[in-house]
């Protein structure tokens, strides 16, 4: 290593490579960013590496098997500074549905030899298992944040990357809001920005694909899909895609599986006019679906 | 002078000729927003609008009414405060600093149908923005260079309460013109008044007719039929004091668990001015910008100071809100921050109203003892 430039590692785990792609997308400012920084490992770029220590190490994937609760360590061991990055390197990513549910009962099905399969129980982001300097959300990843915490590393300033909610950036652009406007079911308001508040752009509800937002209130928001004539099962699997143990997108489809199969359980406190009518349509709502189970 | 349909148009071609970009209302994504329009077709023709809390939607109606609906998501504080500004860009050579002159030409704006509420927002801006030792550059420019066309409001809305605020539905002062609507079985006229001398310049130019004593009549019918159809009132007698002296009141809990601390309602509101500084700069380190975005109250950042959020917590941050807009404000800048568009009622997600909060603090004042003193 005799080069001055702080060098660069990129990282997988188990993900689909859609964040380091991000970096290769940089198109117009990736030579700047292979001039600033000593591309010293990336596989998805190049077959040619060069051993650690690294200065700024990304990482992509969550942790699915004991190999990789042990690479984990080693990259941490090598890095100065580790940035990880994307919903799975964060949160667990959409595998951690697995968290859900019995990973041994899923093997079996897909497998004609599970045994082979040597995996954990859990999905979980990296943050778990080591200590992490920077998280960078996003399914996948936004090319402008990425440039940002790159370009703030060189230069040792923090990053531009606010915590507040997707509403921001609907605002900012001037989108109507589809929720209040056209009665769409969006995640906007739990949503860590990032993505420039691209589905409601188009005319879309948010899904959710940053995460939760700075002081996510899920209750609130998951009161209004009740309003919006989402079921309850529905809601849940709002909460669970890209992000599903974030840990307020957790307890928010916890909450109401819990609910749900415990009447005993006291409602959200709405409004009390508006309680009655929430309450009624639930209870339609489910006395329909049970008679539908009995048809079925 | 009155204008009939065709006038409207010209009226707004005359606008463009003087070298003006006319804004107005205009239906975008079934929502009457405001953008750049070029004829009177581009105006929310035969619509209106049906407002509740965290509810919004367009119907038609069985006229051909132009100003048949009331305020959308967007103010005009988008033209003036814009969501974005780069104050300032700076490149960097050997050992030097060199500040890029890239000022763009001033935009200069018409805002067309602009409403009572809103001429008092802007006004209110304007205290913000001007009346202080460091005025701000772009919206002076902005606000100076601009040519307002109000319209009074026949038809309030849902969330509407400007009699509560005082602020309409009928245009007092702030104008260059003033339209209202007149449409009945028999006409379909605008009565169009000057409220300044590029007014009467722009009027001079426009071919229409002589106000007549039946178009007065209908004129003072439309603010009558009005006053009387505001979707909420807001009790402002003494809000101020019961404000400020109940900071501990458990109503601030209960909005708090619907409150999603989106920042939805602050950068609806017409007068919501906060903003944050981003400081950027390229992978290189060559070019640094600087630039002003809005922000809100609502966010954690917004009160982030060494070591943490001042108001952490949404309960904090809603009461922060709610108290500066209603009653603090009016120490700071001489009048409430509140115009009762209603626009923060709407586009609310979950529909908190201002209006009900305010009224739940009155029914329920908790006896003196228990009252903080406010320092």
């Amino acid at each position: 290593m005799t080069s001055a430039r702080p060098s660069l590692a990129v990282w997988k785990f188990s993900s689909c490579d859609g964040c380091q792609l991000t970096l290769l997308d940089c198109e117009d400012e990736l030579l700047d960013v292979a001039g600033a920084l000593d591309i010293a490992y990336f596989l998805e770029a190049s077959r040619a590496t060069v051993d650690g220590p690294y200065d700024l190490s990304l990482v992509e994937g969550s942790i699915t098997t004991p190999d990789d609760v042990e690479r984990i360590r080693e990259v941490r061991r090598s890095s100065r500074r580790l940035v990880t990055i994307g919903a799975c390197a964060t949160s667990g990513g959409i595998q951690a549905l697995r968290n859900f549910a019995d990973v041994r009962e899923f093997a079996a099905i897909v497998y004609a030899q599970p045994e082979f399969v040597v995996t954990l129980d859990t999905s979980t982001a990296i943050a778990d298992h080591v200590p992490v300097d920077f998280e960078l959300r996003g399914c996948p990843i936004d090319k402008f944040q990425l440039l940002d915490v790159i370009s703030a590393y060189l230069l040792g300033r923090e990053p531009n990357v606010p915590a507040h909610s997707v509403c921001v950036e609907c605002k900012l652009r001037g989108n109507v809001c589809v929720t209040v406007a056209h009665g769409i079911p969006c995640l906007g308001p739990v949503t860590h920005a990032g993505c420039g508040a691209l589905c409601p752009t188009y005319d879309r509800g948010c899904y959710g694909c940053f995460g939760p937002m700075e002081s996510p209130n899920t209750a609130s928001l998951t009161e209004r899909l009740r309003e919006l004539s989402m079921p309850d099962d529905d809601i849940v699997c709002m909460f669970r895609t890209f992000n599903a143990y974030a840990e307020s997108f957790r307890r928010a489809g916890e909450d109401i599986a819990g609910r749900t199969s415990r009447a005993t359980v006291p409602p959200y406190p709405a409004r009390p006019e508006e309680r009655h009518d929430a309450q009624a349509s639930r209870e339609s709502h489910d006395e329909g679906r049970r008679s539908g189970a009995r048809g079925g | 002078m009155l204008l009939d349909v065709e006038g409207l148009g010209q009226l707004i071609r005359v606008l463009g000729e003087r070298g003006l970009q006319v804004i107005g209302p205009t239906v975008v994504d079934r929502a009457v927003v405001y953008d750049e329009i070029d004829s009177a077709d581009d105006l929310p023709v035969g619509w209106t609008d049906e407002q509740d809390g965290g509810h919004y939607r367009l119907h038609r109606r069985d006229d051909e009414a132009r100003f048949g609906y009331v305020v959308g998501p967007h103010s005009w504080k988008r033209f003036l405060f814009p969501p974005r500004t780069v104050l300032w860009r700076a490149e960097r050579g050997d050992g030097t600093f060199r500040l890029i002159d890239d000022r763009a030409d001033i935009s200069r704006y018409a805002f067309f149908g602009v409403r009572s509420c809103e001429l008092h927002a802007m006004a209110i801006q304007d205290r913000v923005f001007l009346d202080c030792d460091e005025p701000d550059r772009t919206y002076r420019e902005r606000r100076d260079a601009a040519f307002v066309v109000a319209v009074n409001c026949g038809e309030p809305g849902g969330t509407c309460f400007c009699v509560s605020m005082d602020t309409g539905p009928q245009a007092t002062e702030g104008y260059d013109l003033l339209i209202t609507e007149l449409l009945d079985s028999d006409r379909h006229d605008f009565l169009v008044e000057s409220g300044s001398d590029a007014g009467v310049e722009v009027l001079a130019a426009l071919s229409g007719r002589a106000v007549d004593d039946d178009a007065r009549r209908a004129a003072a019918e439309v603010i009558e039929v009005a006053v009387e159809s505001m979707g909420r009132s807001l009790e402002t007698a003494g809000l101020q004091q019961l404000l400020e002296e109940n900071p501990e009141h458990p109503r601030w809990d209960h909005v708090a668990e619907r409150c999603l601390a989106c920042t939805n309602c602050t950068l609806v509101c017409p007068t919501c001015f906060c903003s944050a500084v981003e400081d950027t700069t390229d992978v290189s380190g060559g070019l640094a910008t600087r630039e002003r975005r809005w922000d809100s109250c609502f966010t954690m950042d917004f009160s982030y100071l060494h070591g943490g959020s001042v108001r952490s917590t949404t309960r904090a941050r809603y009461r922060q809100w709610m108290t500066h807009k209603l009653a603090t404000w009016i120490d700071q800048f001489g009048s409430s921050g509140c115009v009762g568009c209603g626009r923060c009622i709407t586009w609310c997600p979950v529909g908190i109203d201002i209006t009900e909060e305010a009224a739940a603090i009155r029914a329920d004042v908790l006896p003196t003892a228990e009252k903080v003193e406010v320092i």
